[in-house]
């Protein structure tokens, strides 16, 4: 193991040895590889977040560098119904310019639409939201962190002012007396972090876990509170009231640095332990304890997840529990705080930089006029020729080929074949598009659909930054070049800028003020040259960047944003003196429980719900492709309660079929008293019949645009 | 459309809100006659203990934006031929749809000295009570409560908080005999007991009478109890005189049909007030569903509605009690099913009755982990689980699997050791086998325990076991 995060890369001919991040989820774990011969070894490093610990996946993630699946060329489908064939990346490139210029020149700009992923790096999601708007002028560019981060982001940003997922250090959770997470299971989906709660239990700590299920993390808890799904809500606000009535509440905190409590009291008045006792099925006794042991502590960490924002009422959940922290004093108390656990790897810069339907680089918002302003004067562009906000993710796919909506459709770093809610019906918007091009490294399922398929680099043959579940900037380092036949996505981006000039005249020929760039320098390879940008687009901006330097970086273990100068400090702690709200304070908003989009009924009686399992990743077009992994999951299974399996005469292993009004899956059931009688499972890394996402509801927040991936009603039969 | 509601408790409240949250134009007005904002009533019980203030009862409240909020307005009359209500200040409202929601009384009993109601004898109902019962508990010492239900007892535990001495009084031989069997209410006596409040069961009182500052209740056997200040909790009677008067159906309550309507159609009445289908609620959740189906007819977002009474839960919980009781568990008759669990001593009393793997009734006092199970089950009509212990010991759902063997012995050689990084035992002694000698060794050649590093001591677990099991490779 190697100390630190200082550079250990050794360039040049084998051995190589990088010092390097894990490729998966957003606690980028430290790793080093080592490259003698073929050979790619991975260890672990000592790194704050991961503190030398790596789970299966990590251990495993060179595997894909040389793995038979591995696009090494360009993919075209002549026409429709074809077969996909090997091509030059002259003619896969020509032909995604002309898909791009016909849709544009017969639909107009917005015909063509951008869809990232939270995986890119901070270089990639940054050029990626800057091609959208300044080489295709198109106001449509989302990413699956809509599905992922959007409720916990809108909640933090209107209660608190700002969106970073934890605004304090993960060695913080090892220090707090009692730790609350609700809908998170990281013994499952980050397990190196459980060795922050193995420091906290070893300090007298407690841990409190609300899930619907049994998991691996609420089996460590010192209590753990099993709500029906899509109840959790009620669950925060009657602690809230318990904290009230028992006088718990830091009124001093309240009256200095927040606004809006009368109201949350007055709403969570409506809330008492009794009435939620019925609807969450939490017994009040355990409401009780939940609120003394957060209230009655010196530090207390209150921590959202998937699975409480993952509903139609995620963001309002979300603000439940954060109105809860805010009322008991947390937030900038050190030691203490709310925060989200964020799920992909670049989740949290991901959201900072501008793949967002309505953002900006630096966490602005587009239909900011001084935020336009700014970024229109660091891209060289007039400021009129930015395009406004376009469609959240799911409203943009189910847009996608149908009258109103886009006709092409660039993908980079996702797979909504696989991870989007109802499933079956936006891979047919996906088939109806006239042009749909995916730029992977393996041919996913999304890949398999499209008419052009563009090979690109994997995570050890890049350099660049990810921003993890701290919002500590980190640097991500290339081990060695990509195989021959393989691009950067930067690359691709310039390549497809290049081809595209006349169709964005806006920063060449049609204004003659203000520099004006050619697309090499708009569109630059180097993700050094990318980030040097970024930080004069998000300077001044509430995710700043503009102190941060790959140098810097390297000097120590990452940069927490925001960051504004190079030689001030960084920000590992937010909250200390004011939030960055107008008046320095944070936001109470009330919030009321409301009933899942679609309720139980006599024709499907079962609630129905998703989540990852510990060894696949996402939509599983990685993980799925690793051999000991595969092992360890082989495939989709569905959990219900031995008591269910009963009546339904399913036995364990027998194949069942989980109906929807949107779809079915078919897959072994696994029997465990882990999931309520009234509730199934099922994980959501498989496509096919197993797609647990066919099933799901396609209901979204109206404020986050966030899917009810978790709670939607269903039936479960024998096939 | 104008719609009044007359009340403004929770369930006039509530209709408000519920109307404010769906579209259409019309204007609602409500008239309450009680001076402030509307208050839950369910926290009263913790005002008297002392834990908050008067503003911390206080509910969310709908004003402006097409709904008027009138407080401190009594209604004297309503006028149906003309549909408009008069209040007492002499203003006269139309109406297009009229809600009652006057709630109910309470009870004063037919007792020699309490009519005119002496200052230091308090019925237990509204706020204004509340601050009545406090001002005459500043400075006392001791309290009576007469009335051993729901919600005397709640204002005996709520008194005993704040250090009064206190005697309920109950003419019935148990506590809560509408919810609770004889031996549920005898556990509860004994909660109670510790928490200092006394219960003198099976005892009529007869007359009250007051000596300068305090309180003295005659009781039938003979015996007289004083004390500074006496609480009446004696029930509640549906205030139905503005319905009466207008000629409205009424028996007990205000007589109303699945749509909430009375028998004008243009007059409907929630909560404690109406009477649907021969049954008074008196609770808070039937209330707000009721006023959910007004607003729905109302709105006509749903014509098709209807109300559907839910099956009652009695709830009552108080540091250091734990009560819940629902259906018909204080029956006598036997039942196809019954699960009883006593542990007096400790307070604890379970009794649920199952027929068609439902619940019929339930009665659970003290520490009772499955209590929120078994509300749901209830509430829901949900068959109950296999394995009926899971009810009284709480181990219905997520029951955490089986421990790991103690003796790494007895561990199968499948069995998974290390979950991060899928290492069986099978692995562990292998790699044992193979050389490795210590954890380190071990967690090097197997990755186990490099993930969330909580198989670390059973990974050793199994080193120490293979060394003592192979002593000669342990020294080699």
């Amino acid at each position: 193991m190697t100390d630190g995060a200082r550079v250990a890369t050794l360039p040049g001919t084998p051995p190589r040895e990088a010092a390097t991040h894990c490729p998966y989820c957003a606690l980028q774990c430290g790793m080093v590889l080592r490259e003698t011969g073929r050979r790619i070894e991975v260890a672990p490093r000592q790194f704050p977040t991961n503190r030398g610990g790596l789970c299966q996946k990590g251990w495993t993630a060179a595997e894909l560098l040389d793995h038979p699946d591995r696009l090494t060329t360009p993919l075209l489908r002549d026409r429709p119904g074809a077969e996909l064939r090997p091509a030059s990346w002259d003619e896969a490139l020509d032909r995604v310019a002309a898909g791009v210029r016909a849709a544009q020149d017969r639909y107009g700009r917005d015909a063509v639409a951008v869809f990232g992923g939270g995986g890119l790096t901070n270089e990639k999601a940054y050029a990626l939201g800057k091609f959208a708007r300044v080489a295709l002028r198109t106001r449509h560019i989302d990413y699956n962190g809509r599905w992922c981060m959007s409720s916990a982001a809108a909640a933090g940003l209107r209660a608190l002012g700002v969106d970073r997922g934890l605004p304090f250090p993960l060695a913080d959770l090892g220090r707090a007396d009692t730790l609350l997470l609700v809908g998170a299971n990281p013994a499952e989906t980050m397990p190196p972090l459980l060795r922050h709660l193995t420091d906290q239990r070893e300090r007298g700590g407690r841990l409190i876990v609300v899930d619907p299920r049994s998991t691996a993390t609420a089996r460590l808890a010192s209590r753990h509170l099993q709500p029906l799904p899509g109840t959790d809500l009620a669950v925060a606000n009657a602690l809230l009231h318990i904290a009230l009535t028992e006088g718990w509440l830091d009124r001093a905190y309240v009256a200095e640095r927040t606004t809006g409590f009368d109201e949350v009291r007055r709403t969570v008045a409506g809330y008492w332990p009794a009435e939620v006792e019925r609807l969450s099925g939490v017994p009040v006794a355990d409401l009780e304890a939940t609120a003394h042991e957060l209230a009655t502590v010196d530090r207390a960490i209150i921590l959202t997840a998937r699975g409480a924002e993952q509903h139609a009422k995620g963001v309002d959940t979300v603000t439940a529990f954060i109105n809860l922290a805010l009322a008991l004093g947390l937030p900038g108390r050190p030691g203490s705080g709310y925060g989200c656990l964020t799920g992909q790897g670049n989740g949290q810069g991901g959201r900072e930089h501008g793949q967002k339907a309505d953002q900006l680089p630096g966490y602005r918002r587009i239909d900011d006029p001084a935020a336009r302003a700014h970024v229109a004067g660091v891209w060289g562009v007039p400021v009129d020729d930015l395009p406004g906000p376009g469609l959240p993710a799911y409203a943009l796919l189910d847009s996608l080929g149908t009258a109103t909506g886009p006709r092409a459709l660039l993908v980079f770093g996702s797979n909504p074949v696989v991870s989007a809610p109802r499933a079956a019906r936006i891979e047919s918007r996906l088939r109806d598009l006239d042009l749909l091009v995916v730029a992977d490294f393996l041919r996913s399922e999304t890949a398999a659909l499209a008419d052009v398929v563009l090979p690109v680099a994997q995570w050890a043959e890049e350099d660049g930054t990810m921003t993890n579940l701290e919002g500590r900037v980190l640097r991500r380092r290339a081990l060695r070049e990509p195989p021959p036949g393989v691009r950067t996505d930067l690359a691709v981006l310039a390549a497809l800028a290049d081809r595209l000039q006349g169709r964005a005249p806006s920063y060449r020929e049609m204004h003659n003020k203000g520099p004006l760039l050619t697309p090499e320098e708009a569109f630059p390879t180097d993700p050094r040259a990318v980030f040097e940008e970024l930080r004069r687009a998000s300077a001044g901006g509430p995710a700043d960047y503009a102190g941060v330097t790959w140098d810097r970086i390297d000097a120590d273990t990452g940069v927490f944003w925001p960051c504004p100068d190079p030689d001030g400090p960084d920000t590992p702690r937010l909250f200390a003196d004011r939030f960055p709200t107008p008046d320095g304070r944070a936001r109470f908003h009330a919030v009321r429980h409301r009933p899942a989009a679609e309720p139980v009924c006599a024709e499907y009686p079962l609630h129905f719900t998703t989540g990852r399992v510990l060894a696949q990743y996402q939509s599983g077009a990685q993980t799925r492709r690793v051999a000991a992994l595969r092992r360890a999951a082989p495939g989709g299974f569905v959990e219900l309660h031995p008591d269910l399996a009963d009546r339904l005469g399913v036995a364990d292993g027998d194949e069942v079929r989980v109906v929807s009004r949107r779809g079915d899956l078919r897959a072994p059931a696994r029997l465990s008293p882990a999931i309520r009688p009234d509730t199934v499972f099922a994980p959501f890394h498989w496509p096919g019949a197993a797609r647990a996402n066919s099933v799901t509801n396609d209901a979204v927040d109206p404020i986050s645009g966030m899917p009810e991936f978790k709670i939607c009603a269903v039936r479960v039969e024998k096939p | 459309m104008n719609v009044i509601i007359i009340g403004y408790g929770m369930a006039g409240a509530r209709l408000a809100a519920e109307l404010h949250a769906r579209d259409g134009d019309r204007k609602v007005t409500v008239l309450g006659a009680e001076p402030h904002r509307a208050y839950n009533r369910i926290m009263l019980s913790t005002l008297l203990a002392g834990k908050i203030g008067e503003p911390d009862v206080e509910l969310a409240e709908v004003a402006g934006q097409g709904v008027d909020v009138r407080t401190g307005v009594a209604v004297t009359a309503i006028d149906r031929a003309a549909r408009e209500v008069r209040t007492a200040d002499g203003d006269r409202i139309g109406y297009d749809h009229l809600v009652l929601a006057t709630g109910s009384r309470a009870l004063v009993p037919p007792l020699p000295g309490l009519d005119p109601l002496p200052e230091r004898v308090v019925p237990f109902r509204t706020l204004d009570d509340c601050r009545r019962i406090l001002a005459a508990a500043r400075g006392a010492r001791s309290a009576l409560v007469l009335g051993g239900g729901l919600l005397g007892l709640e204002a005996a535990r709520g008194l005993a908080a704040r250090g009064l001495d206190v005697t309920v009084v109950h003419p019935m031989g148990h506590l809560m005999e509408r919810q609770l069997d004889p031996p549920a209410g005898a556990v509860l006596a004994g909660t109670l007991a510790g928490l200092g409040v006394r219960t003198e069961l099976a005892v009529s009182a007869t007359a009250v009478a007051t000596d300068g500052d305090r309180v003295r209740l005659d009781l039938a056997d003979g015996r007289a109890l004083t004390a500074d200040l006496l609480v009446l909790s004696c029930g509640v009677r549906p205030d139905t005189a503005l319905a009466a008067d207008a000629g409205l159906a009424v028996e007990r309550g205000v007589v109303v049909d699945d749509r909430m309507r009375t028998s004008d159609r243009r007059i409907s009445a929630i909560g404690d007030c109406a009477q649907h289908a021969g049954v008074l609620t008196g609770l808070v959740a039937p209330a707000w569903a009721q006023a959910r189906v007004v607003a729905e007819v109302l709105a006509g977002s749903d014509r098709l509605t209807r109300y559907r009474p839910r099956p009652m839960v009695t709830r009552l919980k108080a540091a250091g009690i734990d009560l819940a009781a629902m259906g018909d568990a204080m029956d006598d008759a036997p039942a196809d099913e019954e699960l009883t669990f006593a542990d007096p001593a400790r307070g604890t009393y379970a009794r649920l009755r199952i027929r068609d793997e439902r619940l019929t009734g339930a009665i659970l006092l003290g520490d009772n982990p499955a209590v929120g199970t078994v509300v749901q089950l209830f509430d829901r009509g949900a068959p109950v689980p296999a394995d009926r212990r899971s009810l009284l010991l709480g181990r219905a759902f997520g029951a955490a699997p089986a421990a790991p063997a103690a003796s790494p012995a007895l561990m199968p050689d499948a069995a998974t050791v290390c979950q991060c990084n899928d290492v069986s035992k099978g692995a562990l002694v292998a790699c044992w086998r193979a050389g490795a000698r210590t954890v380190a060794e071990l967690s090097t050649a197997t990755r186990a325990a490099t993930g969330c590093g909580g198989c670390r001591d059973a990974v050793a677990g199994i080193a120490d076991w293979l060394a003592a099991a192979d002593p000669v490779g342990a020294t080699r």
